[in-house]
């Protein structure tokens, strides 16, 4: 009974991070590459990728707080937080990525406009 | 890393070397890989790769193990070394110019592939 009720609960979860966006059908791609020679498969690429993530995000966190802010490793860093993200069907998380990577490249025209300034007046 | 008698056993399948600097993705295509009954063996640069096949300059021919090459897939956005750059060392070399290389990318830059056609 018990378990019954927790594997229900467990789907439950489950649907409702595909409702709601947190995860797209590259996630059940994964789910199906699982089998009996590899059963933690899913597991295993998740634990992965949280590794992963606490890495690059600490990352990220080192670069913004330097100055000046060093753009294009920042952009390094959201490209490959943005592929790991995509690979495990982590929609919301990809897409946020997505955003951060377009103010990234503001953020350097910016830089880039405002250092052509000083160049533009003495002329 | 394969053990010499693994070698021996798997010769009749096809061995693909998979190239990506994502832990994540390496992981992935190689289950993708062997579902698909492939020997697999993956490796995070294009330095390693080229390692790997014995075309490092610098450090030598780690000894080749023996172990044909039958496919390599490689990432195209790498730090270091990109998959284009991987794929023009590859084919400048007489031994390894024959392995078909797939460059994937999740970029739809067409003047990229088109690039990557000419070259192979």
């Amino acid at each position: 009974m018990d378990g019954y009720g927790m594997q229900n609960q467990i789907a439950c979860i489950r649907r409702s991070l595909f409702d709601q966006g947190y995860l797209d059908e590259q996630f059940i791609q994964l789910e199906e590459l699982q089998d009996d020679a590899n059963p933690n498969f899913v597991q295993e690429i998740v634990t992965l990728f949280y590794t992963d993530s606490t890495r690059l995000i600490q990352n990220i966190e080192l670069t913004l707080n330097s100055r000046p802010i060093n753009f294009s490793k920042l952009d390094d860093y959201m490209h490959q937080f943005k592929g790991s993200s995509s690979s495990i069907g982590a929609k919301k998380v990809t897409s946020e990525c997505a955003v951060f990577r377009q103010y990234c490249a503001a953020g350097n025209a910016e830089a880039y406009i405002s250092s052509l300034l000083p160049y533009i007046y003495t002329d | 890393m394969e053990v010499a008698g693994e070698v021996l056993a798997s010769e009749s399948q096809l061995h693909v070397l998979a190239v990506d600097d994502s832990h994540v993705d390496r992981k992935v295509i190689e289950k993708l890989l062997k579902i698909s009954s492939c020997k697999v063996t993956t490796v995070e640069s294009g330095a390693r790769a080229l390692q790997f096949l014995g075309l490092d300059e610098e450090k030598g021919s780690l000894g080749f193990n023996g172990l044909k090459v039958n496919l390599i897939m490689t990432d195209y956005s790498m730090p270091g070394m990109t998959g284009y750059e991987l794929l023009k060392k590859i084919k400048r070399s007489s031994a390894f110019r024959e392995i078909p290389v797939v460059i994937m990318s999740s970029e739809n830059i067409l003047t990229r592939i088109d690039r990557y056609i000419s070259k192979s």
